[in-house]
């Protein structure tokens, strides 16, 4: 192989690639916090005692969970307009997408959290009088978000993958900005291999907190 | 028990009359006319699936029942509503429903006590989230009631790192800190190791004698002997014989409650 690498010029894209890793780390942030509110409130129409809601938050789990991502963001950029009647800013668009993605998961993971806590804690908290908002609010949920980190920390790290979509969209995050780059300075090899290289840093921490909650919840149990 | 020398006191505090409980076709109880009256101690006794636990689960309405009624100081628990064709049906308000469960408080067999709280968090929080007490005031009581039950030096223990036994004696501070009219057991000694069941039927005698209204499911018929001021006998459903200890365990007049006395006496009278 007669390659000559040329990393020098990686310190010259450097600010650029920085610009990308900020919208990758807005997204990422944004789509996390909208996901796991919207999730937890999706979670509860999945189990209310309403058939009807419960229909709509298995629809919407559904739906999300098993079409494409890639699909989710171009429809929602290309063909979500057209039902409302305004263009959305490709971030915006990205946003949307990955956000109900990402509420979807994780109403999965706030519904089997709820479900594991024995019928015994309900119990225990309903026989000195507690309501059964208060029961959840006091009694389950802590023990929900306890229980489910690791699986929350998971789903975290899948998001910061996923914003790497956003590029089709011409989002300037990492992805994108890595993609010009490398057909400006015709070194896809080395440039890509940095980006890819600066995702690993970036989400590495975060799969390590993941398996690191893991172990300990197994050696509690 | 109206039918059994009269108790220490006038009207009952807890009253069921023909009360019915089904599970989808299944009847597991099938009328039962209770009367417990302040310092009554009942111990119910039977066999597996004789239907103990629902009987104490309806009376505190964990489980809601599915015929007959229950009084509570004289007032009917749930509102009868007559439907067009005339017939009628019961109703309860999540309100009526907690406020009963407070006033007839319950320890489980498996405890049940609040993982992610400390013992007295485990007692504070009825107080504070239900009765609407200040912290402080709350976590004074909630100290007293651990102390009461022997636990003064666990307050800030989480229950992973209690015996079962103290784990079963902070459930029962928990429940005391609401002020129950009556406490009901659903064995509670039945998960602990044999050398920790000491500690929790002390804890219940001490109970005793502060004079409780208590109602205990339990398989010690030694203890039920010496606690209980009434036995119940419960078989399929229906009370078969009920009496004073003396008269259940040394003279049953039934056979079955004699059958099921001799069986049992070989482990634990
Ligand atoms: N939630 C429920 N759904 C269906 N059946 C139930 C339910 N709870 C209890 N049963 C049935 O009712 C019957 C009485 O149960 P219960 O728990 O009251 O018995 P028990 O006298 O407490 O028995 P044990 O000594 O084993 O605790 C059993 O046949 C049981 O299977
Ligand atoms: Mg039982």
């Amino acid at each position: 192989m007669g390659y000559q690498f040329d990393f020098s010029m990686v310190v010259k894209i450097l600010p650029v690639l920085w610009r990308g890793v900020l919208v990758t780390l807005e997204l990422w942030v944004i789509c996390l916090a909208v996901g796991l509110v919207l999730g937890f409130f999706v979670s509860l129409a999945r189990i209310s005692p309403f058939a009807p809601v419960r229909l709509a938050g298995r629809s919407f789990v559904e739906l999300f969970r098993n079409i494409p991502a890639l699909i989710q963001l171009i429809w929602f950029f290309y063909a979500f307009p057209i039902l409302i009647g305004a263009q959305l800013t490709p971030f915006v668009a990205a946003a949307l997408g990955i956000s109900l993605n990402t509420a979807a998961f994780s109403a999965e993971i706030y519904r089997s959290g709820i479900q594991s806590i024995e019928r015994g804690q309900w119990e225990g908290a309903m026989a000195i009088g507690m309501s059964r908002a208060d029961t959840f609010r006091r009694v389950i949920l802590p023990q929900v978000f306890r229980r489910m980190l690791p699986a929350f920390t998971n789903r975290a790290v899948e998001v910061a993958k996923v914003t790497s979509l956003a590029s089709v969209l011409s989002v300037h995050e990492l992805m994108y900005q890595g993609r010009v780059l490398s057909s400006t300075y015709y070194r896809p090899l080395e440039i890509l291999t940095t980006v890819g290289v600066v995702y690993l840093v970036m989400i590495y921490p975060m799969t390590w907190t993941s398996s690191a909650l893991e172990r300990r919840m197994r050696r509690k149990a | 028990m109206s039918e059994i020398a009269p108790s220490t006191t006038d009207a009952p505090i807890l009253r069921s009359e023909n009360l019915r409980k089904s599970f989808g076709p299944i009847e597991v109880l099938k009328g039962i006319d209770l009367d417990v009256k302040r310092g009554d101690r009942i111990a119910i006794i039977g066999g597996s699936g004789s239907g103990k636990s629902t009987l104490l689960r309806c009376l505190n309405f964990m489980e809601l029942p599915t015929g007959g009624k229950v009084f509570l100081e004289g007032e009917r628990i749930g509102t009868v509503r007559t439907a067009r064709d005339g017939s009628q049906s019961v109703t309860y308000s999540e309100r009526e429903l907690m406020s009963v469960r407070r006033r007839v408080g319950m320890v489980f067999q498996q405890f049940n006590l609040f993982p992610h709280m400390s013992s007295i968090e485990n007692v504070m929080e009825g107080l504070v989230t239900v009765m609407r007490r200040p912290k402080s005031e709350a976590r004074a009581r909630a100290a007293h009631e651990l102390e009461r039950v022997g636990l003064s030096d666990k307050l800030d223990v989480y229950p992973g790192r209690l015996s079962g036994g103290q784990q079963q004696r902070v459930a029962i501070a928990r429940a005391l800190a609401m002020d129950p009219e009556v406490l009901l057991f659903d064995e509670p000694t039945s998960s602990l190791d044999p050398e920790l069941v000491g500690e929790v039927l002390r804890t219940i005698l001490t109970l005793a004698e502060d004079g409780r209204t208590m109602l205990l499911v339990t398989h010690e018929l030694g203890f039920a002997y010496r606690f209980a001021t009434h036995v119940i006998y419960l078989y399929d459903g229906v009370v078969h014989e009920t009496g004073t200890g003396e008269q259940i365990f040394r003279n049953p007049q039934k056979e079955k409650t004699r059958a099921f006395i001799a069986r049992s006496s070989e482990f634990s009278l």
